[in-house]
């Protein structure tokens, strides 16, 4: 059997970053706790030399390698340039965190390095079992960090709901993608595109393989009525872990949707299309009106996550090339704002205590005239609040669901958005109307408090100037 | 003449059928490890049938041989709950029973012979005696599969790391012997001769 050497240049940031993860491994081994920031320095150094690579290797048409399992596009290259930013910005938000709680160790590099890994292959995959075996790298790193405070029972409790519940979604997925395989075929998104297209797309195989996928999918994102992890999840890991599940791994969904349903079962988009519409107004209903009766900042947010993984499969829906690059400027725009505000609770926090209520938000126009300035910002933009760029991200996703003729989709999405900013606002109010409980000085290291600036003025920026990031996120839409 | 295939396989899967639900259903957890593994048995045979006999025999060796017995091991050593893991079962009965049973009656009708019947799919290919199954397995993992195959082996690096960052923990009173330290004892550091006044007898 003859066989050709694949073409290994379009993976080099995946190959780089198993190499550097390895490195980062042995490493960490032969360093004490005092120079635990070595491998600290090493894994941000990792996440640019990846970033480096992957401009690199960029390529305009799309580029297959390994037997056509592996692809390399303008979205792949787009998505994973802001999954290694974001991933970056967490690791400089939660080291002082870290520190303080004993946390700060190689494990946690390691792990969150892993994950990015997992991340990128499911944003190359063209292959169902490619975007699954991404799917559970991702997912296993997650739940280790997610249970890495080990002595914290409420952590341990967690991380055991997001293995179980997440166990249960790989199957689902998997029996979908066996139900898959059985009725085209094959396993290559491609040639399973192409078998749809030929065929009739009421086959019931096929259909019947959709529902396991879909439901997988809508598991894994958290979206209604598969959302009961991810107040859970949320709120018993570690902040630090917290800031990245709910910023990184969203992207990398937004790239296993675009890859499966939209790239692999594209044909079936009038059967996705109609499951996708229930679970995203559920999703919408629900995190909005159940977001309110929070106390806790980090289950708010957490509704709040639900109901924006709602709108972001609005633009999946529309099923149209301005739906799906609304959709991407929507996903990266919330892992903007995520890593803003979950990055707040953690400036607010400090040895020994947690600022994740509202109550600890109360008065922060005294404490910190600026940073209060900054989650204003923050929480205006998820609300959708002009100038901000969220509203621009909600604009883009809701013209895109109108154009196609379901405005009642839209209505709905922005009478609950109306709804959802009570509890944004009332965020807004302890911090400006509200005096100060605890008139500690906000501390924080000084790399963290100029990226927290630099984060909530491109909220701002991106919001008075949003047409470069559209048409970035345009031209790379097939 | 009917052949002895179909036979072997309703033999089979009956067992393998009725094995499987009783991993879920019968009260002792060893009972429920041990059906597995005979789950595992008839599944290997039915592969084997199949002309699938490497990955047969994988499954004997891997699964039977090395994880149920760890599992075995695993659920003689805790203490399990058992009426507390029966908690609920007949409050969450109707509802859940309902979702079963229609699960199972739309995988009827959807996994019946109009789909993947044998005229639908045609009969499975039959190869000569000197065909190898282990070395077709190996030309594809190692070639067309080796992305996915490298993958995976990250997925274990992980899996590995993973379980030593959650599990390892240097006990403060843990009591350790360091051979190095051993060695270099010099007799200032076990004996100490201490000056004392002699004691007169009261």
């Amino acid at each position: 059997m003859a066989f050709e050497i694949p073409n290994f240049t379009p993976a080099l940031p995946e190959i780089f970053l198993l190499t550097m993860i390895c490195v980062v491994l042995v490493v960490d081994l032969f360093l004490t706790d005092k120079n635990r920031s070595i491998t600290y320095l090493l894994s941000q150094a990792t996440l640019l030399g990846a970033a480096v690579l992957t401009v690199v290797v960029q390529s305009a048409v799309p580029e297959y390698t390994f037997s056509g399992m592996f692809v390399n596009d303008g979205m792949g290259t787009v998505l994973k340039l802001f999954i290694y930013l974001s991933t970056a910005v967490v690791f400089i938000y939660s080291r002082e965190y870290l520190m303080e709680r004993n946390l700060f160790k190689g494990e946690f590099f390691v792990l969150a390095l892993f994950s990015v890994l997992g991340m990128m292959v499911m944003v190359s995959a063209n292959n169902l079992l490619t975007i699954y075996l991404g799917l559970e790298v991702l997912s296993l790193a997650l739940v280790a960090l997610v249970a890495l405070n080990r002595d914290s029972s409420i952590s341990s409790e967690a991380a055991m709901k997001y293995f179980v519940l997440g166990a249960i979604a790989s199957g689902m997925l998997l029996y979908g993608m066996s139900m898959l395989y059985g009725a085209t075929g094959s396993l290559d998104h491609t040639e399973i595109a192409s078998f749809i297209e030929q065929g009739s797309t009421d086959d019931i195989v096929l259909k019947f393989a959709l529902v396991f996928i879909v439901i997988g999918l809508a598991f894994k994102l958290g979206a209604v009525p598969f959302h009961m992890w991810v107040p859970d999840v949320y709120e018993g890991a570690p902040t630090a872990i917290t800031l990245f599940i709910s910023s990184a791994p969203k992207i990398a969904a937004f790239a296993m949707l675009m890859r499966l349903l939209v790239e692999g079962l594209g044909g079936l988009l009038v059967h996705w299309q109609d499951m996708l519409i229930i679970i995203a107004v559920l999703s919408i209903i629900a995190g909005n009106v159940i977001a309110i009766a929070q106390t806790n900042l980090k289950r708010m947010l957490a509704y709040s996550t639900i109901s924006h993984v709602g709108f972001l499969m609005l633009g999946i829906i529309a099923g149209t090339s301005d739906g799906y690059s609304a959709g991407m400027f929507y996903v990266i725009v919330y892992a903007l704002m995520s890593l803003a505000a979950f990055g707040m609770i953690i400036l607010l926090s400090r040895s020994g205590f947690e600022a994740d209520t509202l109550e600890d938000f109360k008065g922060l126009n005294q404490r910190s005239p600026w940073f209060a300035f900054m989650m204003l910002i923050t929480m205006f933009s998820m609300a959708g609040v002009p100038p901000t760029v969220g509203f621009y991200a909600k604009l883009a996703v809701l013209s895109a669901v109108v154009e196609i003729g379901l405005v009642w989709l839209a209505v709905l999405a922005v009478v609950f958005s109306v709804i959802g900013a009570f509890y944004y606002l009332r965020v807004i109010k302890f911090m400006y109307f509200d005096k100060a409980v605890d008139t500690t000085p906000i501390s924080g290291a000084y790399d963290m408090r100029a990226v927290m600036s630099a984060n909530g003025v491109i909220i701002l920026l991106l919001g008075i100037y949003p047409t470069g990031l559209i048409a970035l996120c345009v031209s790379v839409m097939p | 003449m009917m052949s002895i295939e179909p036979v072997l396989f309703y033999i089979f899967s009956t067992i393998l059928v009725i094995a499987a639900a009783a991993v879920v259903t019968v009260r002792n957890p060893v009972y429920a490890a041990l059906c597995l593994v005979l789950a595992f048995f008839t599944c290997a045979a039915i592969w084997l049938m199949l002309e699938a006999e490497f990955l047969a025999l994988v499954l004997i060796l891997v699964y039977v041989g090395a994880v149920m017995v760890l599992f075995l091991f695993v659920i003689m050593m805790l203490d399990i709950n058992l009426a507390r893991s029966k908690e609920g079962f007949i409050k969450y009965l109707p509802a859940g029973g309902f979702v079963a049973l229609l699960i199972f009656i739309e995988m009827c009708i959807v996994l019946g012979p109009e789909n993947f019947g044998i005229e639908v799919t045609g009969e499975p290919l039959k190869h000569a005696a000197d065909y190898s199954n282990t070395k077709e397995l190996g030309v594809t993992l190692y070639t067309q599969y080796v992305y996915p195959f490298e993958i995976a082996g990250a997925l274990l690096l992980l899996a590995i790391v993973a379980a030593i960052a959650l599990t390892m923990r240097k006990r403060p009173d843990s009591k350790y012997q360091d051979p190095a330290m051993q060695v270099a004892v010099r007799r200032e550091d076990r004996v100490r001769i201490v000056k004392m006044a002699t004691e007169k007898k009261q």
